[in-house]
C-alpha cells in the first residue's frame, strides 16, 4: 500500500514538474538581467569569471545567506553528535577492519597532501580569475585536512580534540565577522552593502577586482573550517567506538 | 552527430549502469564508490555544457565530500568491510 502510494506521489510529481517546466520561458529573449550581466559586469565589477561578479557583487547579499545555511547545519550537526551519552553504539565485532598504519597510504598521503593545500588555495586566491572560488576552494582544503586524519589514525586526547575544534571556531568566526566587516565598510563609505569599492587594478591580475578576493578568501576559510570541524566531529564518535 | 553530444550520451549511459550498481551492488563500499562515479560522469557532463564552476563544485562536494560522508557513514554502521556483507549478518545487527 505504502508502495502504490509513492509511486502516486512521484508521478504526480513527475507530472508537475513537466508542466512547469514545459512552460517555462528558459533561455528565451529577453533576458534582461543574464543580458546586462555579461555585457557590463567586466567592466562594472574588474573580473574575469562571471560567475564570481554575480556570486559576490550582483547578488552578494544570497552568498551572506548561504554562508549562514552552512553554519546552521554545521552547528546542528555538531549540536547533535557532540550528545555523547546515548550514541554508545555495542562494540563492533572486530570483523575486518581496514589497516590502520597503510606504508603505501601514508607516504601517498604525505605527496599528495601538500598538492591539496596548493591546489585549494589556489582555487581561493583565483576566484575572480579562473572558474572556481571559495565554496569549492574550502571543500578542497576541508578534503586535504581529513584525508590527514583518515590515513594517519591516532588516539587523540581530549584536550587534543578541544584545542582543535577551539582553532577551527576561531578561524571560522573571524573569517565570517571579515565578511560582515567588509559589507558593511561598503555600507559606511556610501555604497551598498557588499558592493565592491576598492579600485579595479589591472584586468586579470591577481591584485584586481576591489573587494572581492578578500570577501573569497573569508568564504573560503570559513567553509573549510567549518566543514573541517564537522567531520572531524563525525569521525570523533566514529573512532571512539571502535575502540572501545 | 556531434562529438561532444556522443560523448555525453556515452556518459549519460555510464550514469545510469553506475546508478543501478549503487541499487543492487552487494559491497556497501562498492556502492559508495559507484556513487562517486555519479558525480564524477556528472562533472564532465557540467564541463561540456561550459558550466566549469559547477563542475568544480560538483567534483569537490559531490565525488570528494559526499563519498566521504557516506564512507564515514558506513563505517559508523560496521558495514565498513573490503570482503563481502556476509560476516555482519551473522555478529550484532548493526545499527542498534
Amino acid at each position: 500500500m505504502s508502495k502504490f502510494s509513492t509511486l502516486i506521489f512521484i508521478s504526480g510529481l513527475s507530472f508537475l514538474l513537466i508542466v512547469i517546466t514545459a512552460q517555462l520561458p528558459i533561455a528565451h529573449p529577453p533576458m534582461l538581467i543574464g543580458q546586462y550581466i555579461i555585457d557590463h559586469a567586466v567592466q562594472d565589477t574588474g573580473v574575469t569569471n562571471i560567475v564570481t561578479s554575480v556570486v559576490l557583487a550582483y547578488r552578494g547579499l544570497d552568498t551572506l545567506g548561504e554562508l549562514a545555511i552552512l553554519f546552521t547545519a554545521a552547528s546542528g550537526v555538531g549540536l547533535l553528535l557532540s550528545n555523547k551519552l546515548n550514541t554508545k553504539l555495542q562494540p563492533s565485532t572486530k570483523t575486518v577492519r581496514l589497516s590502520n598504519s597503510n606504508f603505501i597510504i601514508e607516504h601517498a598521503l604525505n605527496l599528495l597532501f601538500p598538492l591539496l593545500l596548493v591546489v585549494g588555495f589556489y582555487v581561493i586566491f583565483h576566484g575572480h580569475l579562473t572558474p572556481g572560488g571559495g565554496f569549492q576552494g574550502g571543500v578542497i582544503i576541508a578534503s586535504a585536512f581529513f584525508l590527514n586524519i583518515l590515513a594517519k589514525p591516532y588516539k587523540s586526547s581530549d584536550s587534543e580534540i578541544e584545542s582543535t575544534h577551539n582553532n577551527l571556531t576561531i578561524i571560522e568566526s573571524l573569517s565570517g565577522v571579515t565578511f560582515i566587516a567588509i559589507g558593511l565598510y561598503a555600507l559606511i563609505s556610501g555604497h551598498d552593502f557588499l558592493e565592491p569599492f576598492l579600485s579595479h587594478g589591472q584586468l586579470g591580475s591577481l591584485w584586481s577586482a576591489g573587494t572581492l578576493p578578500f570577501l573569497y578568501i573569508a568564504v573560503g576559510l570559513k567553509v573549510g573550517a567549518e566543514l573541517s570541524s564537522l567531520l572531524i566531529t563525525l569521525y570523533d564518535i566514529d573512532s571512539e567506538e571502535l575502540t572501545d | 552527430m556531434d562529438i561532444s553530444a556522443l560523448i555525453a550520451l556515452i556518459i549519460v549511459f555510464i550514469m545510469l549502469s553506475s546508478a543501478l550498481c549503487v541499487l543492487f551492488l552487494p559491497n556497501m563500499i562498492a556502492a559508495v564508490m559507484a556513487s562517486s562515479v555519479i558525480s564524477l560522469s556528472l562533472t564532465i557532463i557540467f564541463a561540456l555544457l561550459k558550466a566549469p564552476d559547477v563542475a568544480m563544485t560538483e567534483a569537490a562536494i559531490g565525488a570528494g565530500l559526499g563519498s566521504l560522508i557516506l564512507a564515514i557513514g558506513l563505517k559508523r554502521l560496521n558495514y565498513f568491510n573490503i570482503e563481502s556483507h556476509q560476516s555482519n549478518v551473522s555478529g550484532t545487527d548493526p545499527g542498534q
